[in-house]
């Protein structure tokens, strides 16, 4: 089972302060999490992708590219690639070039993303969206497994004899996720080619993620993949932990409260009750983690939350200790001890190669 | 057959000349689909009991568990009773509050439902805040909206020149919903979690 974290890539002030971080010091603090991530024996990090502010993840690949550059072990993600208003072509050749210079420590997580406006800034519709997912990710496929490509669809210029370059390092295009918090049709793409379906796993109650991961496991099994229990699955999820639960829960009520996504709504207390976040000791994140198991199934691929908000950056760091050093192990040998023998790991570069 | 009728009333007082007409308006059809050899299940959302739970579902995108159990009423129902205050010459933020977090999470919940619109107002004069605010909004969800709508207004609890006015409207409504709700089917399981084949999406569906 693969452990990390991802990133939305906000800024945002910290409450105590006031002061925000510059795009800069973001920016720079997010390598240092990365990098930070891989010292601690985790297995993933990903990044999002936003158009606006108050983010600075506009361009993914340029900044997991120089991450990949100064690490050797840590798989490179998306949290998420927006299939929506990227030209798939683009996408293709990119993240292509990112797995060559990763050295095959890539994969990605395909979203629609939820900001209106960057449709049209990016001169599509919002009402496309489901469309423009399903058609363009068809094509990315083609592109990442045809050397030559004659292609025609609604959505961007046709293609005639066109050859995506570099092609995906030894043949193999990276793995592929879908991110969807509440789109049923994307649990259903995700099935239909047998990639993987990822879920945030934030905000939202459990009843609601394990709808959508059941479709898409039973879907998975409908199109001929395998048994549903062999689904790819991933998860998300928020931690902030301290050595006493009663220090995480007064250190991160601020952070909470301003929120721009939980502040003003729930309360801290109501919110751990009806969602997966969870804030607290070690071993009340291990068991709430474990939990996940429970109400989802075995999965593959759990990423924690635990930068952005205006969280100062020594306290993101200090999670990826907590994480790293008591959550982690803990969770791989508990998770490790339940799983059934026939529950797959999720694909990396050298599994997919290894069963070409 | 055993029809579901959810009544919701937005009234904010305690009691609430909102629920009165409510609770008038479900009588009635209760008795009306009776009448027609169906049984009556009417169930009552107060809107004011989920008032903190829509708020925090507006600014959190997920519905407490018991919102969830009131917005799976509305949703589950054979047809509509709503009823609003008259605010600000309109139905009240509340009740709008709460058919807004009903849409969110499910766009197609009240598409086809029979609903008897109801309004209570400090004046008559407010009467028309049924065709110009509460029809609309329920067309807008794709109900079937009966044709009589009932307003009550103060004197309509006593003291109106016409005693029965009010009482006579009630009828005539619960009659035309229970009749719409009696002329249809069984209400079709509805599940939005229902995949749409790939191949219907990659074709353009």
């Amino acid at each position: 089972m693969q452990f990390g974290i991802f990133t939305v890539g906000d800024i945002a002030p910290d409450p105590a302060t006031g002061r925000a971080p510059t795009e800069h010091e973001r920016i720079t603090r997010m390598v240092e999490t990365a990098l930070k991530a891989e010292e601690a024996g985790l297995d993933v990090y990903a990044t999002g992708e936003h158009h606006n502010p108050p983010f600075v993840t506009s361009s993914p690949t340029t900044l997991l590219g120089y991450i990949a550059a100064r690490t050797s072990t840590i798989l490179l993600s998306t949290s998420t690639t927006l299939i929506t208003t990227n030209d798939p072509v683009k996408i293709a050749e990119d993240y292509a070039m990112l797995q060559h210079l990763a050295g095959g420590r890539l994969d990605l997580m395909m979203g629609r993303g939820n900001t209106g406006p960057v449709y049209p800034w990016f001169g599509k519709d919002i009402h496309d969206g489901i469309s423009l997912a399903v058609e363009n990710y068809a094509l990315l496929r083609r592109l990442w497994r045809e050397d030559v490509v004659d292609w025609q669809g609604r959505f961007r210029t046709p293609l005639q004899s066109f050859t995506s370059t570099p092609r995906p390092l030894d043949g193999v295009p990276p793995f592929v996720w879908h991110g969807s918090i509440r789109s049923p049709e994307i649990a259903e793409q995700a099935a239909y080619y047998g990639d993987g379906f990822f879920h945030n796993n934030i905000f939202w109650p459990k009843e609601h993620t394990r709808r959508m991961i059941d479709l898409y496991r039973t879907r998975f099994e409908h199109y001929g993949h395998g048994p549903a229990d062999q689904a790819i699955v991933g998860l998300g999820g928020q931690v902030f932990i301290r050595r006493r639960s009663q220090d995480a829960i007064t250190e991160f009520r601020p952070f909470f409260d301003h929120s721009p996504v939980y502040g003003n709504g729930p309360s801290l207390e109501e919110t751990m009750r009806q969602t997966p976040l969870s804030v607290g000791s070690p071993q009340e994140v291990i068991d709430r983690t474990l939990r996940f198991r429970e109400d989802f199934g075995d999965y593959q691929r759990q990423l924690f939350n635990v930068d952005g908000m205006g969280l100062p950056h020594k306290a993101v760091l200090e999670q990826i200790d907590f994480l790293g050093e008591e959550v982690v192990p803990v969770l791989r040998k508990e998770f490790a001890a339940i799983r059934p023998a026939h529950i797959p790991d999720a694909p990396t570069h050298e599994s997919l190669k290894a069963a070409r | 057959m055993r029809r579901a009728v959810a009544v919701v009333s937005a009234g904010l007082g305690r009691p609430s000349s909102s629920r009165l007409l409510a609770d008038r308006l479900a009588e009635a059809a209760g008795n009306e689909l009776r009448e027609l050899g169906d049984e009556a299940d009417m169930r009552v959302v107060e809107v004011r009991e989920h008032a903190h739970d829509l708020v925090n579902n507006l600014v959190s995108g997920y519905p407490s568990p018991e919102l969830r159990g009131a917005l799976d009423t509305v949703a589950g129902a054979d047809g509509l009773i709503v009823v609003t205050p008259t605010f600000t010459a309109s139905y009240s933020g509340l009740f709008k509050a709460f058919f807004e977090v009903l849409d969110l999470l499910d766009h197609d919940a009240l598409t086809d439902k029979p609903v008897l619109i109801a309004a209570t107002g400090g004046t008559a004069r407010h009467s028309l805040v049924l065709e110009s605010a509460m029809r609309p909004l329920f067309t807008y969800l794709r109900c079937v909206v009966v044709p009589t709508s009932v307003f009550a207004a103060p004197e309509d609890w006593g003291g109106a020149s016409a005693p029965d006015l009010l009482a006579r409207r009630i009828g005539r409504a619960a009659a035309q919903l229970a009749e719409e709700i009696h002329r249809r089917g069984a209400r079709a399981h509805r599940d939005p979690f229902e995949p749409t084949p790939f191949q219907e999406l990659l074709d353009g569906g």
